[in-house]
């Protein structure tokens, strides 16, 4: 006997995400969610980009570990609205899922925030594959990691809206070739957008800056 | 990785989907349709699910996975391709206006019964 069922496995968490986009649409917050693997500089890049945005562009921030606070500690010194999620109490999951977020953001208020930053779980695999209600997916890259990262974790690459490359002050010591890596994210997503900055010394910050800044107008009219 | 959270989430759906008049039910073996650029890895999957369905309807189902390849819609030239390596610019016309059509499917499409 065949019992006929038909539906997408990860529903629940798409429901969830739907929930999400609504009141973030409500709340007229952008929400950007960002991933690398860890230790490419996530926090470092937001720590940098929060003291530029605000206070013109009222920012919070979900940050997504494991284990510790170490993030938060680090992002509440810019004077944003932080919130961390430790996901050892979930059973140390890899990603964050939309039920979490929309808890973490009811807590934090997006009432007065223009953008919500979700610093995603360092792993370049799963949170690819979890909506969370977002606007926008960032993936970041190090120039310490290799090239070929956009071919070995297509999804990420692909699903992502803009792409940063970040350290770029350590390129002169490296072997590694910012050509063939953005050449790479381009294979696997042609019209990506990408940025090369570097967290560190503050390089090349403004194109990104301007480009965060216009999709927070383009939704939120703020 | 995330598996066992897709092997959770398939065991739920799959347990509600036996009507409760069968008494005793057995399945034999779940029909599944994932895509090849889903993040999902078969051997994790079915090792997961193993472990979650012990003394359950499901305990000696076997998962039947059907793989679907990434299907590529080109909105510039309209052409439409299978995507065997991470590469999604448009062969025919070389522009980047491409639209997945498949490839990304992690569905849960029937459960077999034993008689």
């Amino acid at each position: 006997m065949e019992i006929n069922i038909q539906k997408r496995v990860l529903e629940a968490n798409e429901t969830e995400a739907d929930i999400n986009r609504k009141f973030f649409k409500e709340q007229n917050v952008f929400v950007l969610n960002m991933m690398s693997s860890p230790g490419s500089g996530k926090t470092e890049l937001l720590c940098k980009s929060l003291k530029a945005l605000m206070p013109k562009i009222r920012v919070g921030v979900i940050v997504g570990d494991i284990c510790t606070r170490n993030d938060a500690d680090r992002l509440e010194i810019t004077g944003a609205k932080v919130t961390q999620i430790n996901t050892d109490q979930f059973g140390g999951d890899c990603h964050l899922s939309a039920s979490l977020i929309l808890a973490s953001a009811k807590e934090l208020g997006c009432f007065d925030l223009d953008l919500l930053i979700v610093e995603n779980i360092g792993n370049l695999v799963c949170p690819a594959e979890f909506d969370i209600g977002e606007d926008a997916k960032a993936v970041l890259l190090s120039v310490t990691e290799g090239e070929d990262k956009p071919l070995k974790y297509p999804l990420m690459f692909r699903v992502a809206d803009v792409a940063i490359l970040n350290k770029i002050d350590l390129l002169p010591y490296l072997d590694f070739d910012a050509k063939l890596a953005k050449d790479n994210m381009k294979q696997v997503h042609p019209h990506l957008p990408v940025f090369e900055i570097s967290a560190k010394t503050g390089e090349g910050f403004e194109p990104w800056l301007e480009w965060l800044a216009m999709k927070v107008f383009e939704k939120t009219g703020k | 990785m995330h598996e066992m959270g897709i092997a959770q989430q398939l065991v739920q759906i799959a347990l509600e989907s036996i009507p409760k008049e069968i008494e005793n039910p057995k399945v034999e073996k779940v029909n599944l349709r994932i895509g090849k650029l889903a993040a999902v890895v078969e051997h994790s999957l079915t090792f997961c699910f193993e472990i979650i369905t012990k003394e359950t309807p499901l305990e000696t189902a076997r998962l039947n996975i059907d793989v679907v390849p990434v299907m590529v819609h080109c909105k510039s030239c309209d052409k439409t391709w299978e995507v065997i390596g991470p590469v999604f610019k448009c062969p025919f016309c070389e522009d980047g206006d491409v639209e997945m059509l498949t490839g990304r499917e992690i569905e849960i499409i029937s459960l077999e019964l034993a008689e």
